[in-house]
Formats: C-alpha cells, sequence, structure tokens
C-alpha cells in the first residue's frame, strides 16, 4: 500500500512538468493553429537558463525567482521566434510553419552547445527541500511534494487567466472564432503574440522546476517532444483541462510501468495514446476538428504531364552521369552518393503521401526504419540471404503501414499528423526498448550484403538501379489513374466521393504504398552501413523528410528528391563545421522565409516570369 | 400528380432531417418524373441544401425514405448513388484545382470505367476522346488543356456539368447551378443544360434562387419554407400563389403572432 | 459617413458584387434588400473587410477601408453582426460580451452591460450560461449585443430576423429603432420586407450584385415593378 501510493506521488510529481510543457503546446495550438515543433527547445532552454540563474542567485529565494525568471524569460525568446521567425509565414500554406519551427529548434540547439557546452548539467537540489519524507515506511522525495503541491496553483493561475481577464477570455474567443474576434475589432497578430509568450513561458517554467530532478541536457528537446505531443493528442487539443489530465494519466501509468513492466515504459504511453484515439478520435476532452471542402492550401498546384522527351533525355544525362562515378575513383563520393540515393527515394515516398495525397504524415522514418529494421532481423535471427531479407523489407514496411494508416486516416489534419509520429514513435520505443530482440540502443551490426554485391562499386550500381528505379516507379504511379485518383482525393473530396472514387480507400493504398517504398529505402540503407540503430525510426528522421519535401516543393513533382539532394549536400559540406545546425537551421528558416515554394517551385517561379509568355494568369484571389 | 408511378425517376417519401432539436427538414414528399426540370425553391435556410444532400447521400436522413427507380437509396454513400447513374453538381464548384480541364472529365470517366486502382498507364492518355465530346457538348472543348486553377467561374460550372454527365447519368441533381455568374450566363448555361437533358432523356431536379432562370426553363416547381413543402405545381400555379408571395416577402407576420404556414 | 464606389467582390471565382455604389448618411437606417445569393452578405463582408473588394473605394467617415485589416475596420467605429451569429458557444454571455467591449468613444452613446441587459433582459436572465445553451434568437441578441458593446458609429446587421421566431423579431424590430433614436446609423441587410420597412428609411434592392434600386422606402412602394422583379417570386 506504502509502496503504492508512494509511486502514486512520483507520477503525480512527473506530471508537474508534462503538464506545464503541454498545455504551452496546447495554448499556442488553440490560438494560433500553429504545431510548435520547437516547443521542447523552449523547455531545454528553460533548464539551461534556470540552471544558470541557480548558480548566481542563492539560496530558496534564489532558487524559486530562478524558476520564475525562467519562465519569463523563456517567454521573451518565444515572442522573438513568434515576431522573427512565424509571422512573415502565417500567410503561407500552414504546415509551412511546421518547417520553420524545425529550423528554430536546430537553432536553439547549437546556441545552448554554443553557451552551456556539450555537457550534461546536474540541476541544484532545491534549498529546504533536498531530504526525503517516509510515508508508510517508503521514501519520497520533498521536492515531489512541493511539485505536487505547485501544479495545483498553476493550473489555478491559468485557469484564473484564462477565466477571470480580458485577456484570457479573447484567448478563448479567438481559440472558438479567430475572424470574429478580428471583426470585433481585436489585433490578433498581439493576441498571437501574448499567446507565444505565455505558452514558451510555461514550457520554460516547466524546463526549471524540473532541474533537481533531472538536469539539463542537449538531448532534452526531443526527448519530451513525443511526451508532450502524445499529452496534448490524448488531452485534445486546445483542451487545458484535458492536457492535465492526459499528464497525469501519462505520468502515474509510466512511474507503475517502471515499477511492473521496466522494459515497455515508452511502449506504454503510446499504446494508451493508440487506445485512447480509438475510442475517441480527437482526444478525451477535444472537440472534432471541422475539415476543409478543399485539401490543399493556397494555390493549387500546376496540373502535371508524363516527362517530355527533352526532359528524359535530361534525366539520362543524369544517370548517365551517376554510373560513371565510380570513375572518379573515391570512396567517399561513392558513400556520399549512395547515401543521396537512399535518403532521396525515402523523401520522393514521403513526396507521394504528402504531394500527391496532401497527407502529411509525422512519422514516415517509421516505414524506412521499419524496412531497415526488417531486413536486419531476418539476417540477424534468421540467417536469411540478403535477398531474401531485402525483398522482405518493403512487405514488412507496407505491412506497417497497412495498419497504422488504416488506424490514421479515420482523421484529418493535425490529428492525422499527430497519431502518425504517435504510432511511430510507438515502433520506435518498441526497438528501442526489446533489447534482446532488436538490439535496443546497440542496434543490429554485421548486415552485410551477398558476396556478388559485397563490393563498394557493385553496391553502389545496385543503389542506382533499386534506388533509381523507385524514384522513377513512384513517378509513375504519381501520372497512372492511381495517381490521379489520389490527388482527386485531396484537390475536392466531396467531388472525388460524388463520382464514384473511394478516397479513403485510395488513400489508405496511397499509404501503403508509399509506406512499402520507404521500406525499400531502409533496406538499400541497411546493407550499405552494415548496421541499423534505433534513431532510424526516430522523429528526428521523419522530420529531415518532411523538411526536404517541403523544401523541395510540395507542389511539384520532383521536389522531394530535389529537396533531398540540396539537403544532403548542404549537410554534407555544413557538417565539417562545429556549429552546423546553427548555419542549417538559420538557411532552412531563410529558406522558409525568401522561397516559400520550396526550390523547385521558386526556380520554375523565376523561369516563368521571366519567360512568361503562354501561361495566363487570372488568379485573383491569391497575393 | 395523377398515375405517373411507372414514370417516376426518384421518389421521396416522408424524408425528415433534424439537427439537434431544428427540425431542418420535415417529412417531405415528392417524384422527379422522367424527363422534367422541376426546380425546388425557397429562401434561405428553407432546407434545399439540406433535402439535396440527403438525396445524395452526404447527409443521413431521420426518417423517410428515397427511391430510385424503385430501387431503395436511403443511406447509401454518395459514391454508390452515383454508380447507380446519379449525376449532381455543387453549389461551391469542386473541381479539381491541380489538374486541366480535360482531365477532371478524364477523372470521372476513369472512375466511371472502374480504372481507379490501375497502375500502368497514363491517366492522361486515357478516355481522351469520350472527355472531349463531353467538353465539345457543354462548348469548353478549346479550352480542355488549360489548368483549371486559371478558368472563369462560369466555364467551371460548365466543367462541372460535363463532368456530372459523363457516366450518362439518368438524374442530375443541380445545386444552385447559376449561382454567382453573371444574368447573361446563368439563363445561357440553364439554356443548354435543358437542352442536353432533352437530347438524352435525362431528369434533373435543381435548386435556384434566381426567378428568371427557373421560371424560364423548369417544368414543375416545388416551393420549401422552413422544412416543409407548400407548394408544388407549374410555373403559372406557383407565380400565382399567394402563399409563395408571402413567404418570399416575409409573412407580415412581424407583429401578429401568426404563424400561417401550412 | 460610410461612401462605397464601385466596389467588385469575388467570392473565390465567383464575381459576386459589381461595381456597387451607395452611401449610408449620418443617423439613417438604410435596408439592404435582395433575394437570396443577390449578394447582400458580401457587401456587408466586404465594408468589414472580411472579403476584400479587387476593385473600387469605401470610405468611413473619410477613411478608406479597402487597405486596412479588419480588426482595424472596427476599432473605427464599425460594428458588425454577422448573419451566422458567431457567438463563442463556450463562453458565457458576458464573456461573449466582454470580447466585444471596446473604449468609450468621442460624441457616441456609451454601451454598458447594465444598459444592455436592460435592452434585451432575457440575457440577463442567463448572463452566467455559456452561448451554446441560448435559443437562436437569444444568440441573435447576444450578437448584437456584443457589438453594441464595441460602441459602433455604423451598425451592420446581416439578416438579423431569418430564422427567428415572429415575437423575437417584433423585439429585433423595436431595438433597432431603439437604436436609431440613439441616432445610431444602420445597414440592415434584410428579405423580410414588412420588417425591414418598418425600421429603415431608406430601402437599396441589389440584384446579381448590381444596385436596382435606392430610394426612400415610399418610392418602392410606388414602384412594385421592382418589388416584384427583385423581391418577390
Amino acid at each position: 500500500m506504502g509502496l503504492f501510493v508512494a509511486q502514486l506521488l512520483t507520477g503525480l510529481a512527473n506530471a508537474a512538468t508534462l503538464f506545464l510543457v503541454a498545455s504551452g503546446l496546447s495554448l499556442i495550438f488553440g490560438v494560433t493553429r500553429i504545431v510548435n515543433f520547437s516547443h521542447g527547445s523552449f523547455y531545454m532552454l528553460g533548464a539551461f537558463v534556470g540552471y544558470s540563474l541557480m548558480q548566481v542567485l542563492p539560496g530558496a529565494i534564489g532558487f524559486w525567482s530562478s524558476v520564475i525568471l525562467s519562465g519569463l524569460i523563456v517567454g521573451v525568446i518565444g515572442v522573438i521566434v513568434e515576431v522573427l521567425v512565424l509571422r512573415p509565414v502565417y500567410k503561407a500554406p500552414e504546415l509551412f510553419q511546421l518547417v520553420a519551427t524545425f529550423g528554430v529548434i536546430l537553432v536553439i540547439q547549437d546556441l545552448a552547445l554554443m553557451i552551456w557546452g556539450a555537457e550534461d548539467v546536474l540541476g541544484p537540489r532545491a534549498p529546504g527541500l533536498k531530504g526525503i519524507v517516509r510515508f508508510m515506511g517508503e521514501p519520497i522525495p520533498k521536492y515531489d511534494l512541493a511539485l505536487i503541491a505547485i501544479t495545483p496553483f498553476v493550473l489555478f493561475g491559468l485557469w484564473y487567466l484564462l477565466t477571470k481577464t480580458r485577456v484570457g477570455v479573447l484567448v478563448r474567443a479567438a481559440t472558438q472564432d479567430r475572424e470574429m474576434v478580428a471583426a470585433l475589432g481585436v489585433n490578433q497578430s498581439w493576441l498571437f503574440t501574448g499567446v507565444f509568450f505565455l505558452g514558451a513561458a510555461l514550457a520554460g517554467l516547466g524546463g526549471a522546476i524540473q532541474l533537481p530532478k533531472g538536469g539539463a541536457d542537449l538531448l532534452m528537446d526531443f526527448n519530451i517532444l513525443a511526451a508532450i505531443f502524445v499529452v496534448v493528442v490524448i488531452g485534445g487539443m486546445g483542451s487545458l483541462p484535458g492536457a492535465y489530465i492526459a499528464a497525469v494519466l501519462i505520468s502515474v501509468l509510466n512511474v507503475f510501468g517502471v515499477a511492473y513492466i521496466p522494459q515497455s515504459t515508452l511502449v506504454l504511453m503510446f499504446v494508451v495514446m493508440a487506445v485512447v484515439l480509438t475510442i475517441r478520435p480527437y482526444g478525451l476532452l477535444g472537440r472534432e476538428e471541422v475539415a476543409g471542402e478543399h485539401g490543399q492550401v493556397g494555390e493549387p498546384e500546376k496540373p502535371i504531364k508524363p516527362a517530355s522527351g527533352r526532359a528524359r533525355i535530361v534525366v539520362g544525362l543524369l544517370l548517365l552521369g551517376l554510373v560513371c562515378l565510380p570513375l572518379l575513383d573515391s570512396h567517399f563520393v561513392l558513400i556520399l552518393a549512395t547515401d543521396i540515393i537512399i535518403f532521396c527515394l525515402f523523401a520522393a515516398s514521403l513526396h507521394f503521401l504528402l504531394g500527391l495525397g496532401g497527407l502529411v504524415s509525422f512519422g514516415h522514418a517509421a516505414y524506412f526504419g521499419g524496412g531497415a529494421y526488417v531486413a536486419a532481423l531476418l539476417v540477424t535471427h534468421a540467417n536469411a540471404p540478403m535477398e531474401l531479407a531485402f525483398l522482405m523489407a518493403p512487405i514488412g514496411a507496407g505491412f506497417a503501414a497497412v495498419i497504422i494508416g488504416w488506424l490514421c486516416l479515420r482523421l484529418t489534419g493535425v490529428y492525422f499528423a499527430m497519431l502518425t509520429l504517435a504510432l511511430a514513435q510507438l515502433l520506435w520505443s518498441l526497438v528501442f526498448q526489446w533489447d534482446e530482440f532488436t538490439g535496443g540502443d546497440d542496434g543490429l551490426v554485421d548486415i552485410w550484403p551477398s558476396a556478388w554485391l559485397s563490393e563498394a562499386t557493385t553496391y553502389f550500381f545496385f543503389t542506382v538501379i533499386i534506388g533509381v528505379g523507385g524514384i522513377l516507379l513512384l513517378r509513375h504511379v504519381a501520372h497512372s489513374p492511381f495517381g490521379y485518383a489520389l490527388r482527386a482525393s485531396r484537390d475536392s473530396n466531396r467531388q472525388a466521393e460524388a463520382t464514384g472514387i473511394d478516397t479513403k480507400k485510395i488513400q489508405w493504398m496511397a499509404f501503403t504504398f508509399a509506406g512499402a517504398m520507404a521500406g525499400v529505402s531502409g533496406a538499400l540503407f541497411v546493407f550499405s552501413k552494415g548496421s541499423v540503430f534505433p534513431n532510424e525510426l526516430e522523429i528526428a528522421k521523419s522530420f529531415d523528410g518532411i523538411i526536404v519535401v517541403f523544401l523541395g516543393g510540395v507542389k511539384t513533382l520532383s521536389g522531394g528528391v530535389v529537396g533531398a539532394a540540396s539537403l544532403e549536400l548542404v549537410k554534407d559540406y555544413l557538417t565539417r563545421f562545429e556549429y552546423w545546425r546553427l548555419a542549417l537551421g538559420l538557411l532552412i528558416i531563410f529558406v522558409v522565409i525568401v522561397a516559400p515554394h520550396g526550390i523547385v517551385g521558386s526556380i520554375r517561379r523565376g523561369y516563368e516570369r521571366l519567360f512568361s509568355r503562354s501561361t495566363t494568369r487570372v488568379d485573383g484571389e491569391s497575393s | 400528380m395523377n398515375t405517373q408511378q411507372a414514370d417516376s425517376v426518384l421518389k421521396v417519401t416522408g424524408l425528415s432531417k433534424s439537427f439537434g432539436g431544428l427540425q431542418a427538414v420535415s417529412n417531405l414528399n415528392f417524384d422527379v418524373r422522367r424527363g422534367e426540370l422541376l426546380a425546388l425553391i425557397g429562401p434561405n435556410g428553407a432546407g434545399k441544401s439540406t433535402c439535396f444532400n440527403m438525396l445524395m447521400g452526404q447527409l443521413k436522413a431521420t426518417q423517410g425514405d428515397v427511391f430510385l427507380r424503385g430501387e431503395k437509396i436511403t443511406g447509401m454513400k454518395p459514391r454508390k448513388i452515383w454508380r447507380k447513374g446519379v449525376g449532381r453538381t455543387f453549389q461551391i464548384t469542386g473541381t479539381y484545382q491541380s489538374m486541366t480541364v480535360i482531365e477532371n472529365v478524364q477523372m470521372a470517366l476513369i472512375s466511371h470505367h472502374k480504372k481507379l486502382f490501375s497502375i500502368r498507364p497514363y491517366a492522361t492518355r486515357l478516355y481522351r476522346t469520350e472527355a472531349m465530346q463531353l467538353l465539345e457538348l457543354v462548348g469548353m472543348s478549346a479550352q480542355a488543356e488549360r489548368a483549371c486553377a486559371i478558368l472563369a467561374y462560369g466555364d467551371l460550372k460548365r466543367l462541372e456539368l460535363a463532368i456530372a454527365l459523363s457516366h450518362s447519368p439518368s438524374l442530375l441533381l443541380m445545386d444552385e447551378p447559376t449561382a454567382g455568374m453573371a444574368p447573361k450566363e446563368r439563363i445561357n448555361l440553364m439554356q443548354l443544360t435543358a437542352d442536353i437533358v432533352e437530347e438524352r432523356d435525362i431528369s434533373v431536379l435543381f435548386t435556384e434562387h434566381d426567378m428568371d432562370v427557373v421560371f424560364a426553363h423548369a417544368h414543375r416547381i416545388m416551393v420549401l419554407n422552413r422544412g416543409e413543402l407548400i407548394a408544388n405545381g407549374t410555373v403559372e400555379e406557383i407565380r400565382s400563389d399567394p402563399m409563395v408571395q408571402e413567404v418570399y416577402l416575409g409573412g407580415g407576420s412581424v407583429f401578429a403572432n401568426e404563424s400561417s404556414h401550412a | 459617413m460610410l461612401e462605397i464606389t464601385d466596389i467588385n467582390s469575388f467570392y473565390g471565382k465567383a464575381h459576386i458584387l459589381r461595381d456597387l455604389s451607395f452611401s449610408i448618411k449620418p443617423g439613417e437606417v438604410v435596408s439592404l434588400l435582395g433575394r437570396n445569393g443577390a449578394g447582400k452578405t458580401t457587401t456587408v463582408k466586404s465594408i468589414m473587410q472580411l472579403v476584400k473588394p479587387q476593385t473600387g473605394q469605401i470610405f468611413f467617415d473619410g477613411v478608406e477601408l479597402t487597405q486596412l485589416p479588419t480588426h482595424k475596420v472596427a476599432k473605427l467605429g464599425v460594428g458588425y453582426v454577422p448573419e451566422e451569429r458567431r457567438i463563442f458557444t463556450d463562453l458565457t454571455i458576458s464573456e461573449n460580451l466582454e470580447v466585444g467591449r471596446q473604449p468609450p468613444r468621442e460624441g457616441v452613446f456609451e454601451w454598458t452591460t447594465d444598459i444592455l441587459f436592460d435592452l434585451f433582459p432575457n440575457l440577463l436572465e442567463r448572463k452566467n450560461n455559456r452561448g451554446k445553451a441560448l435559443s437562436g434568437g437569444e444568440q441573435q441578441m447576444l450578437s448584437i449585443a456584443r457589438t453594441l458593446m464595441g460602441n459602433p458609429r455604423l451598425l451592420l446587421l446581416d439578416e438579423p430576423s431569418e430564422g427567428i421566431a415572429p415575437v423575437i423579431v417584433e423585439q429585433m424590430a423595436q431595438t433597432i429603432l431603439r437604436l436609431k433614436d440613439e441616432g445610431l446609423p444602420v445597414l440592415l441587410s434584410e428579405q423580410n420586407l414588412h420588417f425591414a420597412r418598418l425600421v429603415s428609411d431608406r430601402a437599396i434592392v441589389i440584384e446579381g450584385g448590381l444596385k436596382k434600386f435606392d430610394g426612400a422606402f415610399s418610392e418602392l412602394e410606388a414602384q412594385p415593378e421592382i418589388r416584384d422583379a427583385y423581391l418577390s417570386v
């Protein structure tokens, strides 16, 4: 009994941080409709800033004022991000803002590295709350009790702010109907900035307040990201009470999980989410999101055509150049080219979903890593020959996509995106924690191709054939009736359904196909590296995919491939520098603001502007 | 309505819909007879769109049934109803903006020929002749290769008509076919529709707020008010019906607490 | 005080308003009449800049509105009551009023919650209820009251009588007459001719986005052909 209560209390204490951070995310989303991926970074900053302040400010008063000051400072940083990065892109297609927040993650990571160094920082104990108290014989840290006591006040404070103040009333009104709030004379820009301040401040507060329990390190941002998304999704996006209930639910379950099923603590969270969303697709206290009539935001993409003779020649020449690469006799170039082709295929498969299908999946790495792991597991445990393992990779990844697609496609928009992310994380946590089967963190090694492919040059040719072949296949399918039906479902779901197209089924098939193709790239990857680690299924990998598709241009057929190739090349160059993340992050933000149509889209626009003859443009409403 | 039963293409019996406590449509009974252009009119919020969405399967009826040539289609999905030979155009056009004009029609033809899951052929090369014929029919063949996104509104409406005709429907449901068009274009589009349906023996049920269009082309008119059918007759009958006048002019019921809508 | 010149507005690709011009003088209640789809709502939204007219100008007390964001138009004193009412259903009635509150304006009647609750007693009884608990008529009242909290210098009412019980419409008419007494100019978009005649001095009739009539109600009565052509069946 004592142990039970002690665990419950630990869970409640952990819920404090989770709730603080998640409520900020939820608030920001509710009002601005922006899914702020850099929220984890605000949390991390809160921890580091809090740590530095605590070094300077002494005693209990110093400690607690440091916590509060960290919140305020991070709030101001949030405002800077909102004003500098997000304001310029509010009018861009909404998911473009996500890419901008990815850029922010990278920038903050390197800034933190510059200021606080790479070493993990141990959080100071809270003065006066260092010891433990015994409850029925079980030790309970005093600080946990303090956290449990504080959370209701924070909740109360937020509740007071949101219900009893004018600003709070405006925020809630804007969550429901932004346009009407503007029509009543309220300037939304300031409301957005204010909400960003509050949201970021809450994240910073969360980061600082957990210092005595967890310290600060450079991985905190991504580590908490999945958890807070889960909390927000389970609670219902935009609902604070929902976030609180979900935070408590997840934290308490987690503590019991650690005690009774220690191998599956990570999985547990995602299982809970999957169960909740299966029963209540919009979260515990969430409201159904009304999807717009037309799938694509902004200007529609240009009609596509099968490649012209000239285009075929250009592609042929490029291929020829690729095949001639081994003549350079540089091992480095071959490896780089192999990596690029693999990443291009992965990006092309994601682009198929995202661009043609309008289905924004945040968890596409699941099928890349999934394919890699299927192959690696078959080699490791079944001693399967490389050929069989390679063949099973897309089948395995496609199978995962069939199930995940079925679950996710019941939802639309942000909810769809969030569920794909969470289910991908579920797979990741399985791989990460199932040590004896997947090797856990140590990954699976010694996964080499068969003898006839063991030569680096031969494997490179193999990659060219399979990888480029895969990209061309994806491209061909885009031009087939199936690809057209997918675009039709995106352009006007209503019209498609009203002319006999089973849009859900089309999308489901597309999801599966894209997953299988990502599986192919995963298989190419694992045999080129000889090993695979859980980070190939990680959020960061999925994000990489989304970034390149957006950077290349979502609304262009070749956007995924071009974006992937450019990013790999840029990355290869930048990673030679110490602060390459900073540079890359700034570059991404720069592209988002300056060229919101992506690389291919912007080049095409420039080209059209130079040689605008036949293309009469009557687009009235767009600016 | 005499013994027209045999000629009834669409039969609606006791159709009702309530949203929460609000009765949007109550107890509708009517037929669409073969070859006729039947107009459904009524003020804003009278329930026209609700009625249409139930006929086409977008909304579930609370009560009542819809029969297509004797077969019950109540509760069927829109795409199933379409496969049974019912075409539809929307108040706000729902064309595929990222495709060319002819591809929009080809898409419907691909669906009609059940080639949606095929990944081998190039979609743009399928059923081009058929699609071009349909575009010619609505006077859009010259613009076949243009991007749908740059079409003028009136042309979009024509394109939508071509799409709706692609599976040779026997019944066409048109929701405000001329909304948002200039008065002259309206008459032209409806004239075109009237000619085509006569030639191809298609029955049409349409809602419309432009009375010039309704009076010029409808064979029969039904008037809906507050979810109820209050009149059903020829153009002349409707024009001279005092109750219809009252509904359109706002009843005079401002200061009298009467509700005279039977 | 409101001067609209040759505006053309589109909804997506549909050309809704065609070279529409009219003006409203201080203290005047003007009805904007026309059938469904004639362009009444688009006219009102164009003034609010919720729909941006592609050409033409709208001056409000000498300020050009077409370049302004919606909240600035509201700040200038244009009060807007939308057709769908759009009250905040998750907020209480008092909170709904709070959203609409703006500082007092010189030379304009200053509305307070007390005065408004006096005007709409139903709202007072339920002031701590959430918006979603209200009936259609009550929602309409709340929507009007919420806009009045901004102390507007011009009120745009979009089809306030639509779908509302006759008793409430009667109350609504009295409210508008009261506003007229306070000297507040109103643009009333309406389909209910009797209601419009009761409260307004002048009528503007539009059809297909074109102005067909602009004049005193008595003139409109004297020209039954206009009524028959654009308003009746």
